[in-house]
């Protein structure tokens, strides 16, 4: 290693005691961006070599999945799907929801998952969390190949609005790893979360316009629960989401716009809230 | 690694310290009320109970007040019993927890090494756990790639470099572990007991790796119990008792305070209460040749050791260690069950060693007294330290007297000398013996 650079250059790093408020340091975060993809490449290599099947599950899952809505939702309950064929109509949703819920999930364990990492190595924690996003979006993409073939076989044609996909996607992660960063955090000191969440997740996938449309959802609901509907930036997100690719109608702009806000605003708030929980992660992990 | 990184600082003359650490000090909340709650309904029932109560807990205070500097390219060790709160300050240093009060400055990157294989991930190949490894420890993907060859060398794996480590011995997972780490080139590293895995050659070699680090003009901060490593490796010490720095200084110095704080809290005789439960080591003691513990070299000296034991041992087996200031052993000594049926009885029994002539070399030393049951059973008692003796030659014998670290034994031996050349004519006679004692 050449170093002609003298310590004397180089800005020293301060060490202090933790504070209430402490900034985000985006410095360090990208000097730390091949750790970022290191971890990322770690997960998804263990996950393919650790399971027999592999790539197999990753379409399977979405695929069994819409399945049990084709039964329950369009079979039993019998909820319109805005003249697409069903089962498309539910994968679509499913794998828009699918890609929000692994972000979730595996952000919220990350930290636990690493535990011996965290209480051993210095890195700026919150790479950890936003890591698991490249694992999601793999998985995305091939439920979106999957998606094309069930689209010609079902005879759905795309939308125009089909290069959008990605926008309504990055809302998506963004609202998943806004969540991710606060449960990651929280887990930290209370183990009990990791029980809680599936619950909640399982929940956010019938509360949210998945397996019927946003219109359909508002009719079947009083009046005074409206709200709760509206409060969820996933309702907007994947209205958005499957006009972009099957070019159903969009329920209403404004509750579309509150979804992109909202996530973006659950982002920042989420990793805020972690830098400043972070500093004690040691101690208490 | 080019060898143009050798005196990173030297030049600057009167530089700023590498690590100014001022006023450092370390809480932690410990145990009762404090205890952390682990769910959220245990919390928010506790508060719900006790909505008056402030918060209580127990303070630890694990490092109080610690201020010292490190300058560019010095070699520090940082010594202690345990708990001292040496791996505290080793946490802070390397940014894992945060200081309660105080602060550190360091200038240059920092590498830290707080433990071998950290993020080593057994499904992985020895190839992918190189560059993930790498990455945590702050490694930049093209540092890596560049030092990738000089790591597998170092650590002798290039047939398994795509196996996944779980089907790697342990002494090889151990190796590439620390190949990684000994090549993450930092201007400042520190170093966690590492030392203390891998086979003797592998030790050697990674100490003369960390020799190597030292020599290029980094600073290295080195935290060990290996008083034998912190004696070759460092120049200064820091001595921490307690969570406070009681000196900091020479190595030599620091270490001879050390090893007289260790001794000073024991007595010249060990004393312990007998136990009804379990056998006891109740009594140790040194018969010397001077008193107060001051023993002549090459004189007999004893070593009596009282035993008090409700129940009949199986496979009795009690030894003892002599070791030297930086508490290396040099000498064992033991007697078991095998050798001779001891404690098959309950009872008190008094053992007496006897050493005919001591030939421990100038030097103060301590005893660690084993005693447990066959092979492979119980061990009750492992007494480290205690019995401290210094050994003394006043024979002005040799020339030039006689100086302390010369050697750690002193042997008998008998000389011959023959003078061969140049003149052949003299017959062969015998030397002069001279016997060093």
């Amino acid at each position: 290693m050449n170093q002609t650079v003298t310590l004397a250059d180089r800005k020293p790093v301060v060490l202090r005691p933790a504070t209430r408020w402490s900034a985000f340091n985006l410095e360090e975060v990208l000097h730390y961006s091949d750790l970022l993809t290191m971890f990322a490449l770690r997960d998804v290599k263990l996950r393919y070599r650790q399971t027999a099947l592999g790539v197999i599950w990753v379409v399977f899952q979405p695929l069994l999945a819409a399945a049990i809505f084709l039964i329950i939702f369009n079979k039993v309950a019998q909820t319109p799907t805005d003249d697409i064929s069903p089962f498309v109509f539910y994968y679509a949703g499913l794998m828009a929801y699918k890609s929000f819920e692994n972000t979730v999930n595996k952000a919220s364990m990350c930290m636990i998952g690493n535990a011996q990492l965290v209480a051993k190595v210095f890195f700026p924690r919150i790479i950890l969390p936003v890591s698991t996003v490249l694992g999601s979006l793999l998985d995305f993409a091939v439920s979106a190949v999957v998606l094309a073939v069930l689209m010609l076989v079902f005879r759905v044609p795309p939308s125009p609005f089909l290069l959008l996909l990605p926008v309504w996607l990055l809302f998506l992660q963004l609202t998943a790893l806004g969540l991710g960063f606060y449960f990651a955090a929280l887990t930290v000191r209370y183990r009990d979360i990791q029980y809680a969440l599936p619950v909640l997740v399982q929940f956010g996938l019938y509360a949210t316009p998945v397996g019927f449309s946003v219109a359909f959802l508002l009719g079947k609901l009083p009046k005074a629960l409206h709200f709760l509907v509206f409060l969820n930036p996933l309702t907007g997100l994947l209205d958005a989401f499957r006009w972009s690719v099957l070019g159903t109608p969009i329920y209403s702009w404004p509750i579309v716009i509150y979804g992109i806000l909202a996530s973006v605003a659950l982002f920042v708030l989420g990793a805020m809230a972690f830098t400043q929980m972070e500093q004690s992660f040691a101690d208490v992990i | 690694m080019s060898s143009n990184n050798g005196h990173v600082t030297a030049s600057h003359g009167k530089s700023h310290p590498a690590i100014s650490i001022r006023g450092l000090s370390k809480m932690y909340r410990l145990g009762g009320a404090a205890e952390p709650y682990r769910t959220v309904q245990e919390s928010l029932l506790h508060r719900l109970r006790n909505p008056l109560e402030k918060a209580e807990f127990q303070q630890f205070w694990a490092l109080r007040d610690i201020s010292f500097d490190v300058e560019p390219g010095d070699v520090v060790g940082v010594i202690g019993r345990n708990g001292a709160g040496k791996s505290t300050l080793l946490k802070i240093l390397s940014r894992i927890t945060r200081p309660t009060q105080g602060e550190v400055i360091l200038r240059g990157r920092v590498g830290s090494l707080l433990e071998v294989g950290t993020g080593f991930h057994p499904e992985l190949t020895g190839r992918e756990n190189i560059y993930l490894n790498g990455s945590i420890l702050g490694m930049k993907r093209h540092e890596i790639e560049r030092q990738f060859d000089s790591i597998v060398e170092f650590a002798e794996v290039e047939k398994f470099l795509d196996t996944p480590v779980k089907r790697y011995s342990s002494g090889m997972y151990v190796r590439l572990a620390f190949a990684v780490a000994a090549h993450l080139n930092p201007e400042i590293l520190i170093v966690d007991e590492v030392l203390a895995v891998g086979d003797a050659q592998f030790q050697k070699k990674c100490l003369g790796k960390m020799g190597e680090v030292a020599q290029g003009g980094r600073t290295v901060l080195f935290v060990s119990h290996n008083m034998g490593a912190v004696a070759t490796l460092t120049k200064h010490c820091a001595f921490l008792a307690k969570g406070q720095l009681v000196s900091f200084g020479p190595t030599e110095e620091v270490l001879r305070q050390y090893s007289q704080s260790g001794q000073a809290q024991n007595d010249l005789v060990y004393s312990a209460a007998s136990s009804e439960e379990m056998p006891r080591v109740t009594r140790v003691e040194v018969i010397t040749t001077s008193p107060d513990n001051v023993q002549i070299c090459g004189r007999p000296m004893e070593v009596i050791v009282e035993v008090s034991t409700p129940e009949p041992i199986r496979g009795c087996r009690l030894s003892f260690q002599i070791c030297n200031e930086l508490e290396q052993p040099i000498v064992h000594l033991w007697l078991y069950d095998s050798d001779r049926p001891i404690c098959r009885e309950p009872g008190i029994y008094r053992f007496r060693c006897r050493i005919p002539h001591l030939h421990l070399y100038l030097g103060r030393y301590s005893l660690t007294v084993y005693l447990g049951e066959f092979f492979g059973g119980q061990q009750f008692e492992k007494i480290e330290l205690i019995c401290p003796f210094d050994v003394v030659i006043p024979d002005k014998q040799k020339e030039g007297g006689w100086f302390r670290g010369t050697c750690a034994y002193l042997e008998e031996g008998d000389w011959d000398v023959e003078t061969l050349s140049p003149s052949q004519t003299v017959s062969p006679m015998a030397g002069k013996v001279i016997s060093v004692l």
